[in-house]
């Protein structure tokens, strides 16, 4: 079995954000960039699969639409575990265009088992996995906490609300993870890090696809006015508060 | 020309969401200058779809199969899309949900129908199309234009609030063939708990980190949220730890919420937290440092211990109910 | 001239920087005041290869260069300096050695194992009465025909209880003075050595530092590190690498601190204002900086000419020098930062100053570094 794990590189989780180009454009200067958290915990629980002697799991490819900067995280990825890398060389302008890209590499390249984030941290489109099911017209799991194989019998664990499902499914199909899909990232080893140099990261060029959307402007939140702070005596007080200045109760 | 609503419906009922996008929707149609249509899939009592007309829908078009009661995301998107080309749609609204976000996309690719998701209040403008959704986890928003014919949104809970709008609604059967094939998913086994407040709907969220100290010391949590009639929510560290579910992790990495009213006690207010409550429409925070970043986001805070602050907070709620 | 790090250097340092946060930050406080040894912590480190990064891959090392170690280092001593030296010793003093001077044979069945970080090792040079002038050592390891017969004690030793293999340093031909010194290697459940209790120490509370007693021990012939005499000159070499290691642990140590305190001062506020707009505290803070950047070039600059084969014993005592003295003033400038705060573990910087301390005398003392450098002008 083959599991292909679309990666997204996006901004460290504790970057403040600011815009150029009279905010439409986001200012990368200073950025520190990282593999989107959610595609880290579905490339480990790839690895951790491909490490379990109880399937036939062999194969983890990554994949990335994007430019070259975005080489040193794919090699991030290989030195964590993934056997190869595929950058499509395309500058992403939206969650369509970057999953139709992926879905023609997967046309020539089938794989089994197809892993996205919930959603990418930049721009939050939570779309990619579903749209690649789409395009594939593969079964597409949401919500996916759980991808377990039993002698390649697929089970996935999906969260609902208040609650979870189990589900069974055939392969090939897209499963878009979340928290509890893995414990912990993996950290790179000395050994990762040397082998990745070795591992194949293929540039593939764009296909041509039409860009349905565009972002053309950025703006920040309003600041917070100030905390009104309450004596922590007075309880009372704050649920007046809510009640009467908040209207929230 | 229409625009068209998917009303997603939980066990044959509709939540507040569902009628918060209902009144969206409207407000989309009369700004474009059209007729809204409602579409529900699955099976639900005639009286729960005419709840939908209180907020401005007319029409309610209903595919009532039994087999589509629960969620089958190819199924449901491939039913959208073929009902959005029946009443020529020109935008589709979802809620952004689970189900909305899994079958928004699919619809998208069906109709080469430019999507955007988590949008924030009506568009910006309507030629071009232009609207704002949250981006980098809430730390900003962006303007984004759909340039395709048809336009694809899912909408944020709490960004558009419920608008009363009492119609007569016409409800029609949505006759099509279903094909079998779209259900490779099988559901084997469902474990649902239905007494606790479910945190991505809640109105009231009670929400508490590592200065809980430790597991045990969860009951005066859950004493407040038991009288609030809130959901309970937890920082990473205490879902990574294991003192709470998973589920109950809130933040960048956990689940975005936006509650009318967040109480955060004993949570630090990391960025990554805060990315995941910024909308929420009043932030209370207890924390016993004062310099704690939570106290920046919140618009009341108490400087204290949670241990004693939280039991206080319960007190006087119980006593101003009675 | 080229200042940039590769990719590779760059995921090492992304490497260390996650496993000091994720594995060592939890808990170093309480293993600090309680001098726990960070036993779980170690064994994941050498699970990622850290603690044989430097070791070639044919003997199952990481191949890492200097640079990297550097990085690695810094990452590590921001947060836990007790774990970071016993990577230094392994690394540097221990391995280091045994692959560059021990016969094929020490190094299958002793580096192997210590590059993979299944096994620790021990460098075991001081002794009560040896410190500074290593040159009088006391241990002896006589000549029986077969093998050597080692007695004596050796003082101060990192991992002296953890490590199962020893690197010993001791005095085989009296009359020929420091050439008459031997590097043993020696199997530290060998009969004959007993371990003295753990040193309650002031900093690096969490390393396990002991003496460690030899009483009639029997050592093969075939454990002798490269020739007969050559073992003051071994430990010598030895600590010109180790000197990098512990001059990024300095460093990392100094901008560890450094890193908090520019923290707290644009958190904290006094007289209406963030104390990082006190011009004396932005300006300590820019003192800070700078010393830490110079200090940084030293140990890139030895890490460099000791990967590109040439000489770095002079730059590695600069380096030590100057991080250790850095390290010592910058952690006492953000104890001075955080004010009372400052003073209690909660805010970690206490600790650092703490563990700064030591870096000005182990592995040569900054007084010994000042002769290293002199004597490195003259030649
Ligand atoms: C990639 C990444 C993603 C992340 N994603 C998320 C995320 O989605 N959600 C998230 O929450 N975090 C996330 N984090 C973690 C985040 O950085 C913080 O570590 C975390 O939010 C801190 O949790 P906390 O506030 O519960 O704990 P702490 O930061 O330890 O804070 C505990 C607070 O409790 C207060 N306190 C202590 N005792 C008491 C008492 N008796 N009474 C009252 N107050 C008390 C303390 O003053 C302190 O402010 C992420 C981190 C990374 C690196
Ligand atoms: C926690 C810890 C871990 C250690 N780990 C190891 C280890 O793993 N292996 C190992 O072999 N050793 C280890 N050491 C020993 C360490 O290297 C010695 O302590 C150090 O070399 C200093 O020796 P000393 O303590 O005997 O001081 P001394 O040599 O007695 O020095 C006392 C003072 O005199 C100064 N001084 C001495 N000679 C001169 C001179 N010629 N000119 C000017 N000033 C001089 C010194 O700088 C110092 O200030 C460790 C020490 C500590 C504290």
């Amino acid at each position: 079995m083959k599991i292909l794990v679309c990666i997204s590189n996006v901004p460290d989780t504790t970057t403040k954000v600011k815009f150029k180009e009279g905010d439409s454009l986001f200012d990368d200067s200073g950025v520190q960039w990282i593999i989107n958290p959610w595609d880290e915990l579905a490339l480990t629980r790839a690895m951790e699969l491909k490490e379990d002697a109880g399937n036939s799991v062999n194969e983890i490819c990554v994949i990335h639409v994007g430019g070259a900067s975005a080489d040193a995280t794919l090699r991030k990825a290989l030195a964590i575990g993934a056997d190869k890398a595929v950058r499509i060389d395309a500058c992403p302008a939206d969650a369509y265009h970057v999953a139709g890209q992926i879905a023609e590499y997967l046309k020539e390249n089938p794989f089994d088992i197809i892993l996205s984030g919930i959603e990418s941290s930049d721009y939050n489109g939570s779309s990619v996995g579903a749209m690649i099911a789409e395009f594939m017209d593969y079964p597409g799991i949401s919500s996916v906490t759980s991808v377990n194989l039993d002698d390649d019998d697929i089970q996935i664990n999906r969260a609902i609300p208040g609650g979870k499902q189990v589900l069974k499914t055939e392969a090939p199909f897209v499963a878009v993870v979340q928290k509890g899909i893995a414990t912990e990232p993996r950290i790179p080893s000395m050994r990762g890090i040397m082998m990745a140099r070795k591992k194949p990261l293929e540039v593939k060029p764009a296909v041509e696809l039409e860009v349905l959307t565009e972002s053309i402007k950025f703006e920040l939140p309003q600041e917070k006015g100030a905390c009104k702070m309450i004596d922590s005596e007075s309880a009372e007080q704050l649920v007046e508060l809510l009640k009467n200045e908040a209207k929230v109760l | 020309m229409s625009v068209i609503a998917f009303a997603k419906n939980w066990n044959g009922k509709f939540k507040n969401s569902t009628f918060e996008l209902v009144s969206y929707t409207k407000a989309l149609a009369n700004q474009l200058n059209t007729n809204m249509v409602v579409l529900s899939i699955g099976e639900v009592a005639e009286e729960e779809l005419k709840l939908l007309g209180n907020y401005g829908a007319d029409k309610v078009l209903t595919v009532s199969n039994p087999q589509l009661n629960t969620l089958t995301s190819r199924a449901y998107a491939d039913i959208v899309a073929k009902a959005a080309n029946s009443v020529e749609a020109e935008v589709i609204v979802l809620s952004d949900n689970n189900s909305g976000k899994a079958i928004a996309p699919r619809v998208s690719v069906k109709l080469k129908a430019g999507h955007v998701a988590a949008v924030q209040e009506l568009p910006l403008s309507l030629d071009p199309f232009v609207v704002k959704k949250s981006v980098f986890s809430g730390k900003a928003f962006g303007h984004i234009q759909i340039k395709s014919d048809k336009k694809i949104l899912t909408i944020a809970k709490n960004c558009f609030g419920l608008v009363a709008n009492p119609c007569d609604v016409a409800i029609e059967e949505f006759a099509l063939d279903i094909d079998t094939n779209l259900f490779k998913v099988k559901i084997i086994q469902e474990e649902e708990q239905k007494d606790k407040v479910i945190l991505s709907d809640a109105d009231i969220v009670v929400s508490a980190g590592r200065g809980m100290r430790s597991p045990e010391n969860w009951t005066p949590v859950e004493e407040l949220a038991e009288v609030l009639g809130a959901a309970t929510a937890c920082s990473r560290p205490v879902s990574d730890e294991g003192w709470r579910g998973h589920e109950e992790h809130v933040g960048q990495t956990g689940k975005v919420i936006a509650p009318n009213l967040y109480i955060a006690a004993g949570i630090s207010g990391a960025i990554q937290h805060v990315a995941g409550i910024s909308r929420s429409k009043c932030i209370v925070a207890i924390n016993t440092d004062p310099e704690a970043p939570i106290f920046s986001v919140a618009d009341y805070g108490i400087v204290g211990d949670v241990m004693d602050v939280l039991p206080r907070l319960t007190k006087a709620l119980r006593n101003s109910k009675s | 001239m080229n200042f940039e790090f590769t990719e590779e250097q760059l995921m090492i340092r992304d490497a260390a920087r996650d496993f000091a946060q994720r594995e060592l930050l939890p808990g170093v406080i309480e293993r600090d005041e309680k001098a726990i040894y960070p036993t779980e912590q170690v064994k994941k480190l050498g699970e990622l290869g850290f603690l044989g990064m430097l070791v070639g891959l044919d003997y199952d090392g990481g191949g890492m260069d200097t640079i990297s170690y550097v990085l690695a280092m810094e990452e590590i001593s921001k947060i836990d300096s007790s774990v970071s030296v016993i990577m230094s010793v392994n690394n540097s003093l221990v391995c280091w050695g045994v692959e560059k001077y021990g016969t094929e044979e020490q190094k299958q069945k002793y580096l192997k194992p210590m590059a993979r970080g299944e096994k620790i090792g021990a460098f075991l040079l001081s002794e009560p009465e040896a410190g500074s002038d290593a040159t009088s050592q006391r241990t002896t390891a006589v000549d029986m025909g077969d093998h050597y017969l080692v007695n004596g004690t050796k003082n101060w030793i990192t991992s002296g209880k953890t490590a199962s293999t020893y690197i010993v340093i001791a005095q085989t031909n009296p009359e020929l003075k420091h050439r008459g010194i031997n590097a043993l290697i020696v199997e530290a459940d060998s009969e004959g050595i007993s371990v003295g209790p753990h040193e309650n120490k002031m900093g690096m509370r969490a390393s396990d530092t002991h003496s460690v007693m030899f009483n009639n021990v029997k050592v093969p012939k075939e454990n002798l590190l490269g020739e007969e005499g050559f073992g003051f000159k071994f430990a010598m070499k030895s600590l010109e690498g180790g000197r990098i290691g512990i001059a990024s642990q300095a460093l990392g140590i100094a901008s560890g601190a450094y890193e908090l305190a520019l923290k707290y001062a644009q958190e904290r506020k006094t007289f209406g204002k963030e104390i990082i707009n006190h011009q004396a505290i932005a300006f300590k803070l820019a003192d800070m900086a700078t010393e830490i950047e110079a200090a940084r070039f030293f140990c890139l600059k030895a890490a460099w000419l000791k990967d590109q084969g040439k000489p770095y014993g002079h730059a590695s005592a600069m380096a030590k020098l100057y991080a250790a003295e850095t390290a010592m003033k910058v952690t006492t400038e953000a104890v001075q930062i955080h004010g009372g705060y400052g003073y209690v573990k909660e805010y970690h910087v206490e600790r650092l100053m703490r563990d700064a301390k030591l870096t000005q005398i182990y592995e040569g003392t900054s007084e010994i570094q000042k002769i290293v450098i002199s004597r490195g002008l003259v030649d």
